[in-house]
C-alpha cells in the first residue's frame, strides 16, 4: 500500500494514503464518520492531526494548498478512495516517477465526470440502446453513472473476496479484481465490465499527461516525466537535430494570450 | 413554412476542400454563390493557443456535432445496425467553417494512372477471372493524363511541399515548394529503404516548407514544426486548407456568401432538375428555401449519400440484385483489421518525437497499385509504407513492446523509458469495393429533425486481411533494416472483423463516377446522370479507394468539377459527357 515517503503535508496526504488517516483520525477523536461529521469538518480536523504529527509550519501548508482538489462529481468518499487506488494500480509511482495520485488523477477524473464527458454531453443519445453487456458508448448510462457503478462494484468484490474495502486490500488483491475486470470475468448492470476498465486506464492516462489546466499532470510532473515538453511555438531550430532535447515544458497558462 | 430566399446561380453545399473549390472557381467566373455549412463560423483566430491534446485529439473539438445526427453501421444486411454514438480514435468527420478539411495531417499524393482505369489493367494483366464474384471493379472513365492538370492545380493552390515521387506518373511540373525539413527519423527510414532496394522519396506536404503565396494570392505561412496538427487547425495557418486558401479567395470576388448554421435537409427538385435546397438553421430551427440554377453537394461523402436519398435522387443502390447506384461501393482505409504496421524500438537512441508536422515523413511506393505484382499476391491492388513524425503527445504516447502488460508497474516503466525510443512504420491499403459493402438509409435511427440516419453495412473480407498481413512484414524488414531492437507488427486475426470503429474520414463511395449510368451515379465532371443540374463532389464519387490518402484526389475532381459547372452554366444545360449505353431525352 501506499507509504508514506516524501509526502508533502497538507498536500496529498489524505488522498494518498486516506484510509489510514481515517482510521487514525477515528481513532484518536472517538467520533463515527457520517451523517453528524460532514466533510469540511472532518477534513478541517485531518489537516490538524497532521499538522501536530508532522510539525509542519503552518505557512508551508498554506502554500500547498490547492483548493481545485475537492470532488465535485462523486458523493461518496468511500467511492473515491477506490478511484484513487485502482488510478494508482495503472499508474503507480515508481523509479520513473510519480503515481497517479500525486499527478492528482482522481480529480482530473472527478472533474472530468462533473462535465461535459460525464455526461455524454457530445455523443449521440437517442435509443434505443440495443447491445447485450455494452462497451461504454453503447450504454444508456452515461460516463458517470458507469464509473460509478463499476467502482463500487470493485469494491463489492473486495468485500466478498477478501472482506476487505476495496482500498485497504492488499495491492495484489486489488490488482486481482482489476484484471477480472479488463478481462470481463465480474458482471456489471448497464455495461460491460471491460468496458468499464477500458475507461478507467483511459482517464487515468489522460488525467497523467493532459495539460495542467484540466487539474491532472499536477506541477506538469507527468510530463516531466515523460520528457514531453508540452506546448511550445516551434521546433523549427531543433528538427533536424540528432540528439535528444530536453526542456522544461510549457503549458497552456503559460502559452495563450492573456489579459 | 420556409421561407424562400432570393435566387442564386449556384448553391453549395458544405465548405471543405470540394465546396470551397466549387465555390472559388464559380464566383471567380462571375456567378453569384452561396455556400451553406451546417456547423459554426470558424477562422484562424480559434487555432490560436490550441495545442491541447485532451480537448482536439482525444474529445474531438473539431468534429461534428453527434448530438445531433451520425451513421449507423452493421455488418451484414439482415442484422439491426447501431448508431456511431461517439468519436473514435479518428473521427467520423467536421463541420464549420473548412469541415473536415481543417483538421486533416497534409499528406497529398496523386493516384496512380493505375486507379483510374483498374478494371481494364487488372483483365489485361491477370484476366478477368482474378476479379472475384464479389469484387465491384470499375474503371473511373477518365485517365491519369485526363486529370494530371487538375492535379497540378490543386497542388500549387495548396503549396504542396515535396519532391517528385521516382516511381510516380509523369508531372506537368515540379511542386511549388521544396520538402520539408528532414529529421533523424526519417533519414533513417530513407536511408533503410534505400538499402532494401527501395526508391523513398518525401512525403507531399501541404505542411509547407516556407511561405507561399498561392496563383490566387493567398499566403500559406511556413511551418514550425509545432507538432499539434492533425486533429488540429494550425496555431500559424501554415497548413493548406480551405479557410486561408479557397474560401478566402471566394470572399474577394464579392460573388459569394458563406452562409454558417445551415443544414441542408433535401436538395429540391420537380423530378427533372434541380430548384434549389431547403435547410433549417440548428439554433433556431427556422427553415429556408434556396432557389439556384446549380446545386453542388460536397457534404462529404456521407451527406453526399444522405442528400441524394433523403431527396429521391438517383436509383438506389440493392445488394440482392446489384442493381441501382446510389449507395454502391463504400469504401475506407479500415481501421482495426490489425497488421498494416511495424513498430521499431530502439534500446541506444532518443529521437525529439514531441517535434514534427502532420505531414513530415517518407514514404516509398513500390508495392502501390501496379508496381507490385499481383500474380502471386492473395489480394489485388496495393499499399505504400511510410514514416511519419507528426509530434507524439503525451496522453497517446505509451508505446510498450509487445508482452508487456497494458497497466501497471511494468507498464509505467516501459511506457517512460520507449517514450521517445520508437518509431512507427506504416501502410495504407488500397480498398476494393464488394456487394456487400453499401450504404442507405437506416429505418431506426433519426437525427434532431427527424430524418433518418445514413446506415453503412460492410464487412471484412480477405482481401482486406491478407494485404494488412502483408503490409506488416513489409513494414518489420524496413523497421529491422533501420537497426531496431525490438520490431513488432500487430496480429491480424483470420476472423477479424469490421467495427463502426473501423470507418473513419477516410470513407468513400455511394454516389461514384463512370461512363455508365447504369453501374455510376455521377459522370467525370461529378453530374449527377439523372439530374443535370446537381454537382455530387468529394470521395462519394471514388469508385474505388486508392491506397493513400484521398484529399489531393478529391481536390483535382473539384477542380474538374468546377470546370464542368461553368461548361454547363455557359451553355444550353443537357449532360457534359454522352452515356455510354441510354440516350437522354432532350
Amino acid at each position: 500500500m501506499a507509504d508514506e515517503k516524501g509526502l508533502k503535508p497538507g498536500e496529498s496526504k489524505a488522498s494518498q494514503a486516506p484510509d489510514t488517516s481515517r482510521r487514525r483520525f477515528m481513532k484518536n477523536s472517538g467520533m463515527i464518520v457520517g451523517g453528524v461529521a460532514g466533510g469540511s469538518l472532518l477534513g478541517g480536523l485531518l489537516t490538524n492531526q497532521f499538522k501536530s504529527e508532522n510539525s509542519t509550519p503552518v505557512k508551508e501548508e498554506k502554500k500547498t494548498a490547492e483548493p481545485t482538489q475537492a470532488r465535485m462529481f462523486f458523493e461518496r468518499y468511500e467511492d473515491f478512495v477506490v478511484l484513487e487506488q485502482a488510478t494508482e494500480r495503472i499508474l503507480p509511482e515508481g523509479a520513473s516517477g510519480p503515481g497517479a495520485i500525486e499527478l492528482g488523477v482522481p480529480y482530473f477524473i472527478d472533474k472530468q465526470m462533473a462535465g461535459i464527458w460525464g455526461i455524454n454531453g457530445t455523443d449521440y443519445r437517442q435509443g434505443p440502446f440495443t447491445v447485450v453487456d455494452p462497451p461504454v458508448d453503447q450504454s444508456s448510462l452515461n460516463r458517470g453513472q458507469i464509473m460509478v457503478t463499476g467502482l463500487r462494484k470493485m469494491n463489492d468484490e473486495s468485500k466478498k473476496r477478501f472482506d476487505v474495502t476495496f482500498d485497504k486490500a492488499e495491492e495484489d488483491q486489488q490488482i486481482e479484481i482489476m484484471q477480472d475486470f479488463e478481462s470481463s470475468k465480474v458482471k456489471l448492470r448497464g455495461v460491460s465490465s471491460a468496458g468499464f476498465f477500458g475507461l478507467l486506464r483511459e482517464l487515468t492516462m489522460e488525467g497523467a499527461y493532459s495539460d495542467p489546466l484540466y487539474g491532472g499532470n499536477r506541477n506538469m510532473a507527468g510530463w516531466k516525466m515523460q520528457e514531453f515538453p508540452g506546448a511550445v511555438p516551434s521546433y523549427a531550430d531543433i528538427i533536424e537535430k540528432d540528439e535528444f532535447v530536453q526542456r522544461d515544458p510549457m503549458s497552456l497558462t503559460s502559452y495563450q494570450q492573456k489579459s | 413554412m420556409a421561407e424562400k430566399l432570393d435566387k442564386v446561380d449556384v448553391v453549395v453545399i458544405g465548405s471543405g476542400w470540394a465546396g470551397g473549390i466549387a465555390s472559388a472557381e464559380l464566383s471567380k467566373a462571375g456567378y453569384k454563390v452561396v455556400c451553406l455549412e451546417r456547423g459554426k463560423e470558424r477562422s484562424t483566430k480559434d487555432f490560436i493557443g490550441s495545442k491541447d491534446e485532451l480537448r482536439y485529439t482525444k474529445r474531438h473539438e473539431l468534429a461534428q456535432d453527434l448530438t445531433k445526427q451520425t451513421m449507423t453501421f452493421r455488418n451484414n444486411v439482415g442484422d439491426d445496425a447501431i448508431p456511431m454514438r461517439k468519436h473514435n480514435g479518428y473521427p467520423i468527420y467536421d463541420e464549420g467553417t473548412g469541415g473536415t478539411s481543417v483538421h486533416w495531417s497534409g499528406w497529398s499524393y496523386r493516384w496512380l494512372p493505375f486507379d483510374f482505369e483498374i478494371r481494364t489493367k487488372i483483365i489485361e494483366k491477370y484476366g478477368e477471372e482474378r476479379i472475384p464474384k464479389d469484387m465491384i471493379v470499375q474503371d473511373w472513365g477518365v485517365t491519369y493524363d485526363d486529370m494530371e492538370p487538375y492535379y497540378d492545380k490543386w497542388e500549387k493552390t495548396a503549396g504542396i511541399s515535396g519532391e517528385v515521387n521516382p516511381l510516380g506518373p509523369p508531372r506537368s511540373d515540379a511542386y511549388p515548394n521544396p520538402p520539408m525539413k528532414e529529421s533523424p527519423a526519417i533519414r533513417l527510414f530513407t536511408e533503410a529503404t534505400e538499402k532494401l532496394g527501395y526508391h523513398p522519396f518525401r512525403m507531399p506536404a501541404a505542411t509547407i516548407s516556407q511561405q507561399y503565396v498561392n496563383p490566387d494570392g493567398e499566403t500559406i505561412n511556413a511551418c514550425v514544426f509545432c507538432a499539434f496538427c492533425s486533429m488540429y487547425g494550425c496555431d500559424f495557418a501554415a497548413k493548406a486548407d480551405p479557410i486561408v486558401t479557397v474560401l478566402k479567395t471566394a470572399q474577394k470576388t464579392g460573388n459569394f456568401e458563406l452562409r454558417n448554421n445551415a443544414h441542408v435537409k433535401r436538395i429540391l427538385h420537380d423530378g427533372k432538375k434541380a430548384t434549389g435546397v431547403l435547410y433549417v438553421d440548428p439554433l433556431t430551427l427556422e427553415e429556408f428555401e434556396q432557389p439556384a440554377d446549380l446545386v453542388v453537394s460536397a457534404a462529404f461523402f456521407s451527406g453526399n449519400n444522405r442528400l441524394m436519398m433523403l431527396s429521391g435522387i438517383g436509383e438506389p443502390y440493392n445488394p440482392e440484385t446489384g442493381k441501382g447506384v446510389i449507395g454502391k461501393s463504400f469504401t475506407s482505409h479500415y481501421t482495426g483489421i490489425g497488421g498494416n504496421s511495424a513498430t521499431a524500438f530502439f534500446e541506444e537512441k532518443k529521437f525529439n518525437t514531441f517535434a514534427g508536422a502532420g505531414a513530415l515523413g517518407s514514404v516509398i511506393d513500390d508495392f502501390n497499385g501496379d508496381h507490385i505484382d499481383n500474380t502471386d499476391t492473395d489480394f489485388l491492388h496495393g499499399f505504400n509504407i511510410s514514416i511519419f513524425q507528426d509530434g507524439a503527445a503525451a496522453i497517446a504516447n505509451n508505446r510498450v513492446p509487445q508482452g508487456t502488460p497494458y497497466w501497471g508497474k511494468e507498464f509505467k516503466e516501459k511506457s517512460v523509458h520507449y517514450a521517445h525510443r520508437y518509431l512507427n512504420i506504416g501502410g495504407m491499403q488500397g480498398t476494393m469495393p464488394h456487394t456487400h459493402n453499401y450504404m442507405d438509409l437506416d429505418p431506426t435511427y433519426k437525427d434532431i429533425y427527424g430524418d433518418p440516419l445514413l446506415r453503412i453495412t460492410a464487412k471484412f473480407t480477405d482481401q482486406e486481411r491478407n494485404m494488412a498481413k502483408m503490409i506488416a512484414e513489409k513494414c518489420a524488414d524496413i523497421a529491422e533494416a533501420m537497426g531496431a531492437d525490438i520490431v513488432n507488427t500487430p496480429p491480424v486475426a483470420d476472423d477479424a472483423e469490421m467495427t463502426s470503429s473501423s470507418v473513419n474520414t477516410h470513407a468513400a463511395g455511394g454516389v461514384i463516377m463512370g461512363e455508365d449510368p447504369e453501374t455510376s451515379a455521377v459522370n467525370t465532371y461529378s453530374q449527377v446522370w439523372d439530374m443535370e443540374n446537381v454537382f455530387v463532389v468529394g470521395g462519394s464519387s471514388f469508385p474505388h479507394f486508392g491506397n493513400s490518402n484521398p484529399t489531393e484526389t478529391i481536390g483535382a475532381f473539384a477542380y474538374r468539377a468546377a470546370e464542368g459547372m461553368i461548361d454547363y452554366l455557359k451553355g444550353d444545360g443537357g449532360l457534359l459527357v454522352e452515356s455510354k449505353t441510354r440516350k437522354e431525352t432532350v
